[in-house]
């Protein structure tokens, strides 16, 4: 019956029946008359319906916050960035990148040159029309020697952009790389106008689904619907408000007692008191953040791979997710490919807490116990410093004295980040393979932390790059997989989940996992049932 | 008369010469923290390169000294120059903040003076009763628990609770002037809490004190009410510590509230500065940092004169 009842939802959803028909084929299913107007509800939720204002509560948010792209840092700019500006693509449900600003993109075969065609029906805010001009000035806001943006790296494998004309933009890539349309999905990389070649970058003018009505760094912002977006089907609410309420207990506060809709980022110590109160619910997420412990490979004693071998069987990685992050989680596998991610392989064995083992490779080593010191804080994630304790006791059992010291949250991204040896740290991830191994992994990343140099690694990670047979590249992918799990530099002991509560009311249809709350684009996605 | 003049003068002098050592000393404080602006910016995803390009935008690359005898330049010309990390002007980032600041430590204040000042002669004056002793425990209690504590208990019962007032004070300036109050309501009462024992205390220990002089038995022995006494006898020669006392709960309301703004949401100066302080925006912190110290010297000031002014022995040089 479920079957037959879905395609009946669907059907409904698509608009291709009335109420009396679905619940007349409903019946004719076998559901009693209660069933299927509760199905019905349900079904009804899930249209999105056009008005209301969502209240939002944050934890992130500074008085420091501007819409300069190059310096965004936070939630509450990434969230206001995708409803007031578009990109070239969007981050879909189910790890897929689809198009947004560009209405489609395709390789040249070897995928070193890529041509995107921009939608030619869009409009600016103020009313001019996007051009391929505005898309050169707002890439090239971000390369070049004076730029400060955290993309730069990114971007530094575009060889050359051209625009033939008024909506086509080329890009020649310096190597071939069959991903490339996913970095445009990024915070980073809004389309604002472009003024004599340059963009304004604090400028407030984009093509999103909505215009900021007000905003006053670290306090709040609001966001009124633009009455003529050009994208169908999106940007539901009249208004949305988003407040930065940075103290946990008086967020949740706030969502009980109604002032706001939806909160990020709840207690995860009292979240069973959100669970309980009416009319609301909690929703998690498994993305691919992630938290790590880098070790730098080419520093004694990481230098030995059975040392690393021993360090990674030491951790009991169950009990650190049931402790540390109370259960929103899942246990990592020593590589940073999330099950959300393309070409993530679940064939590979998961590692598990074993003391015997570890001291093996310690012998295998020439050692009969081992003392490392690891550098922690607060900084690197929230429950780092338990963790980091945690483990150091799990350790014992294997001979392996850990001396856990616990470092400043100021500076801790400068000065105990990428220099000491063994620290904790986490990746908020990356879409695709092959760009989180890019960005941490291979010889010539900018952070590497583990100072990880494996030849073979090295190779496969350009090969799979430019490689347009999927069968090929999943082979590859999985291969490499293994490489960090069994000889990289990292420890990574746990996937944590994001997790958010919000009113009933609220309602949306599948989430995209990349980052929290839709990746970030629930303003534009989701309704007010 | 002229005598408070010339002291006016003379501490107004001072207290320029006091800011200028305090703006020296923030600066160096800000220094001399680990990690500068751009790097507290680009956080994790910074790399060696950018952050250099980031620093020269800001002049971070300049020297410590010269950056602050620039800046020194303009604020003595009233110019305290652009927010390092949005380059917006500070004085259109601090305008609105001090005035929701002062909004709300003169509601608190408009609170807890007569009402400290009322429970601290009455506690003079029925001194040793329950009274007394009810008024002592109450207001010690309040100032012994910690503030997001009181506040977190207000919103229980208050909002939570009877859903009388709301949990978050998120104000802005478009609202009516009852809204205000009414969305402030909490976090005033709060701070309320905080500063009334301190107050109150003195107040009766000041009464107390000059209830031992012999004027007072004088008084006592002509048949005078014991309100009556305490009212025009005792109150205004007990005035010069309570103004102090005052002055320092009024300072303390202006500079000290970052916690209760944060459990509130209410947006003042205090967030302000904690958020500058955590991005290194040594231009925000000095800004911010010069008002509270004006804001501490100034009621300072304005309390040394009231107690002259309010002792015709010092105010006409006979003391």
């Amino acid at each position: 019956m479920t079957d037959q009842f879905d395609i009946l939802k669907r059907s409904f959803l698509a608009g291709k029946m009335d109420r009396r028909g679905f619940m007349t084929g409903a019946l004719a299913l076998g559901a009693t008359l209660s069933v299927a107007s509760s199905a019905f509800a349900q079904a009804e939720q899930a249209v999105p319906k056009k008005g209301g204002t969502l209240r939002v509560g944050f934890l992130q948010g500074s008085t420091s916050d501007s819409f300069d792209p190059a310096t965004y840092n936070n939630d509450f700019m990434f969230a206001t960035n995708y409803a007031v500006f578009n990109h070239l693509t969007e981050f879909a449900p189910g790890g897929v990148i689809a198009p947004d600003l560009a209405e489609s993109f395709a390789p040249e075969p070897g995928a070193k040159i890529w041509t995107f065609k921009l939608r030619k029906n869009v409009e600016f805010s103020d009313g001019r029309k996007l051009t391929s001009a505005d898309v050169i000035a707002s890439l090239g806001y971000h390369l070049g020697e004076d730029s400060k943006s955290a993309v730069k790296p990114v971007l530094s494998q575009i060889a050359e952009m051209k625009a033939p004309d008024d909506h086509t933009v080329v890009f020649e890539l310096s190597t071939g790389n069959a991903d490339f349309p996913y970095i445009f999905a990024d915070y980073h990389l809004c389309i604002k106008q472009a003024v004599n070649g340059k963009i304004d970058p604090l400028s407030q003018i984009g093509t999103g689904g909505y215009t900021i009505e007000s905003f006053e760094p670290g306090v709040r912002v609001r966001l009124k619907r633009r009455d003529n977006y050009w994208k169908e089907g999106r940007a539901h609410f009249d208004q949305v408000e988003i407040t930065t309420i940075s103290d946990t207990t008086a967020r949740m506060n706030a969502l009980m007692t109604g002032q706001v809709d939806f909160i990020d980022r709840p207690d995860l110590k009292t979240i069973h008191l959100l669970k309980r109160a009416p009319g609301l619910r909690v929703e998690t997420v498994s993305g691919t953040l992630h938290y790590t412990m880098p070790m730098h490979v080419n520093t004694a004693p990481f230098d030995n791979v059975d040392v690393r071998m021993a360090l990674k069987l030491a951790i009991d990685r169950e009990e650190l997710v049931e402790k540390v992050l109370k259960g929103y989680g899942s246990v990592g596998n020593d590589h940073p490919v999330s099950s959300s991610m393309p070409f993530f392989d679940p064939s590979i064995e998961q590692r598990a807490y074993d003391p015997d083992k570890a001291k093996f490779h310690l012998k295998q080593a020439g050692l009969s116990s081992l003392n490392v010191q690891l550098y922690t804080a607060e900084a690197a994630f929230e429950g780092a410093v338990d963790a980091s304790i945690l483990y150091a006791e799990q350790a014992k059992k294997a001979n392996i004295n850990i001396e856990v010291l616990r470092q400043p949250n100021d500076g801790y991204w400068s000065n105990v980040w990428l220099v000491k040896p063994f620290c904790c740290s986490y990746w908020g991830g990356r879409p695709t393979p092959d760009w989180m191994f890019s960005a941490g992994y291979s010889k010539d990343a900018e952070w590497n932390d583990t100072k990880w140099n494996n030849e073979r690694f090295n190779k496969l990670l350009l090969e799979a790059r430019a490689e347009v047979d999927q069968g090929k590249r999943a082979e590859m992918y999985s291969e490499m997989q293994r490489l960090c799990r069994d000889d990289g530099g990292a420890l990574i002991p746990m996937f944590g989940q994001y997790v958010f509560a919000l009113k009933d009311t609220v309602q949306h249809g599948q989430l995209s996992e990349m980052w929290n709350m839709d990746s970030l684009h629930f303003i534009e996605r989701w309704w007010m049932a | 008369m002229s005598r408070i003049w010339v002291l006016l003068g003379e501490r107004l002098a001072l207290g320029v010469v006091t800011l200028i050592a305090i703006s020296a000393l923030i600066f160096l404080g800000v220094e001399l923290l680990p990690g500068d602006l751009a790097q507290q910016i680009l956080g994790q995803s910074a790399t060696p390169e950018t952050v250099e390009a980031f620093r020269r935008e800001l002049g971070l690359d300049q020297p410590a000294v010269q950056r602050y005898f620039q800046w020194l330049a303009g604020a003595l010309h009233g110019d305290f120059g652009n927010s390092l990390s949005n380059n917006r002007p500070i004085s259109e980032l601090l305008s609105a903040r001090l005035g929701n600041t002062l909004f709300l430590a003169s509601f608190a204040a408009a609170i807890s003076i007569p009402l400290a000042l009322t429970l601290g002669v009455l506690a003079a004056l029925y001194r040793n009763s329950v009274f007394d002793r009810l008024c002592n425990v109450v207001a010690l209690v309040c100032v012994s628990l910690p503030e997001f504590f009181v506040a977190y208990v207000l919103i229980l019962f208050f909002s939570v609770r009877m859903a009388l007032f709301p949990s978050l004070s998120n104000i802005d300036a478009a609202m009516p002037f009852g809204e205000l109050l009414y969305r402030s309501f909490l976090p005033a009462l709060t701070l309320v809490l905080v500063v009334v024992a301190h107050m109150m205390r003195m107040t009766r220990a000041a009464i107390i004190n000059v209830l031992a002089s012999p004027y007072i038995e004088m008084a006592r022995l002509k048949g005078m009410g014991r309100l009556r006494v305490i009212l025009f006898h005792a109150l205004p020669n007990a005035l010069a510590p309570i103004i102090n006392v005052v002055a320092l709960n009024l300072a303390y309301l202006v500079v000290g509230v970052v916690v209760v703004e944060v459990v509130f949401v209410y947006p003042g100066l205090g967030q302000l500065f904690v958020d500058a302080v955590s991005h290194r925006d040594v231009m925000v912190v000095q800004s911010v940092g010069l008002i509270f110290a004006a804001a501490y010297i100034l009621l300072n000031l304005i309390a040394d004169l009231l107690s002259i002014v309010s002792n015709p022995r010092i105010l006409n040089g006979e003391g």
